[in-house]
């Protein structure tokens, strides 16, 4: 399969990428690690007049430390993410989840922001990026604005990043000492998307649940929260969540696909839900840095 | 859509030239360089024949555009062996093993195969399966494949035959 033809624009700075999205809009699309739209452009879903690469782009790679929160440059790589040091010991459950995504070869190419973007209700991040209240920050011509992830995602494959912005970074808050997060996560084979995913971060004090926030993936058009399990799990020790975790698919609105009915997308998230809070009630995950995967 | 101008290397070997934007990877190594030992399986990034070394990761170069590749060090199956010599060691474990059947997934599987063993140099058997998890091979071969990896491990980690990986 042979992608259409376009024109192509190499950038080495947000400056030159915001340029060339101010000249060509809704013509451009941005290809970061391209693994997603590379496949897209393949089969011809889209066919855009521009492509503006931020491969070159190196101040959208890597993880800083800022203090009470990480910043996760949006062209860092899912296997950077794994690896980072800092997103082990503030944050793994990003790097357990980031671990999911696709093989090594697509962990390799992918990228933390083209994948947030991107927005496909099957990603796995977006959900992360819920559950831990991160936000996204959003590159334009008037400078740059942060977005919670909470309303980042719009609808199936759309975002808040308008036709001449672009996502430059995810900002993760570190968590509290006594939360703990997880990512569960379900499909077919090894290398496949999510039939469906949920990230658990439950905050606990005295072994009972202060507050949690949970996220399922593949449950609607975006990342939803299972408000209802939220607001239950409050007060439960980690031995009776089950109440709480049956409550996971209220409020969802799940498609029926090649992978899956939504009555057992139901089924999945309500189980699902069950596992990662209950791992996520073990405590803060251990860092697993230093091993391959 | 006029051209654009690319240089890379391939095994070593410097390649510049100017190639259509949309000029998939794998095509640049096929067709313009001449390179035909990586094949093009599913050509939807799932099963791996296509898998080469970028900058020494592996990468599906069917999703890859030429044009990222610019500046970048690509090995592909034609130059893992080393100088003078007819095979890797996972090559030949790979036929010690009898780790192929029709043989379409091999070059990928070894790519793989190089870079897992970059990363996790004496794997156990579950990490080579977890890491070989995005090559495909329709023959089912695995338990040789997975065998061949750990004896490719177990003879590239042993002192008489030092650290020669690429």
């Amino acid at each position: 399969m042979i992608p259409p033809s376009f024109d192509y624009i190499r950038c080495h700075t947000v400056d030159e990428a915001l340029a060339a999205l101010a000249r060509h809009g809704g013509d451009a699309k941005i290809l970061a690690g391209g693994h997603s739209l590379v496949p897209v452009l393949k089969m011809r879903l889209n066919d855009p007049a521009v492509l503006v690469d931020l491969g070159g782009v190196s101040e959208l790679v890597g993880v800083e430390d800022r203090g009470a929160e990480l910043y996760v440059g949006a062209m860092t790589t899912y296997q950077d993410a794994i690896a980072s040091a800092l997103v082990q010991a503030y944050c793994p459950v990003l790097a357990q989840a980031a671990e999911t995504v696709g093989d090594p070869q697509v962990r390799h190419r992918g990228t933390i922001g083209g994948g947030l973007a991107h927005a496909d209700p099957a990603g796995d991040l977006g959900a992360v990026a819920v559950a831990l209240r991160c936000d996204m920050v959003i590159a334009g011509p008037a400078g740059e604005r942060r977005v919670s992830a909470d309303d980042f995602f719009v609808d199936y494959f759309e975002t808040e990043v308008e036709e001449d912005e672009l996502l430059v970074g995810l900002v993760v808050p570190k968590p509290q000492a006594l939360a703990g997060a997880w990512y569960e996560k379900f499909n077919r084979a090894a290398h496949m998307w999510s039939i469906v995913g949920v990230c658990a971060a439950v905050e606990r004090a005295e072994g009972r649940v202060v507050s949690a926030r949970v996220a399922l993936t593949n449950m609607a058009s975006t990342p939803v929260r299972a408000t209802a399990t939220e607001r239950a799990l409050v007060g439960l020790d980690a031995s009776n969540v089950s109440a709480a975790t049956e409550l996971a698919d209220r409020g969802t609105n799940p498609t029926s696909d090649a992978n899956a009915q939504a009555d057992y997308r139901r089924h999945l998230a309500r189980v699902l839900t069950h596992r990662a809070v209950v791992k996520a009630m073990q405590g803060p995950l251990e860092s697993t840095a230093g091993e391959p995967w | 859509m006029s051209d654009v101008e690319l240089s890379l290397s391939v095994n070593g070997e410097a390649w510049s030239g100017a190639v259509p934007a949309r000029l998939l990877l794998v095509h640049l190594l096929r067709d313009e360089v001449g390179l035909t030992g990586t094949n093009v399986g599913c050509d939807t990034s799932n099963c791996g024949a296509c898998t080469v070394l970028m900058n020494g990761q592996s990468v599906k170069s069917c999703t890859v555009l030429a044009v990222q590749a610019d500046g970048s060090a690509l090995t592909t199956i034609e130059g893992v062996a080393a100088d003078g010599a007819d095979l890797h060691p996972v090559q030949a474990a790979f036929r010690d093993k009898h780790a192929l059947q029709c043989g379409y997934c091999t070059p990928g599987m070894v790519m793989s195969s190089l870079d897992l063993l970059r990363r996790c140099p004496q794997p156990t058997e579950r990490q080579v399966r977890t890491g070989l998890e995005g090559n495909t091979c329709r023959c089912t071969g695995y338990e040789t494949i997975v065998e061949a990896v750990l004896s490719a491990a177990k003879t590239m980690t042993s002192p008489t035959q030092g650290m020669d990986r690429t």
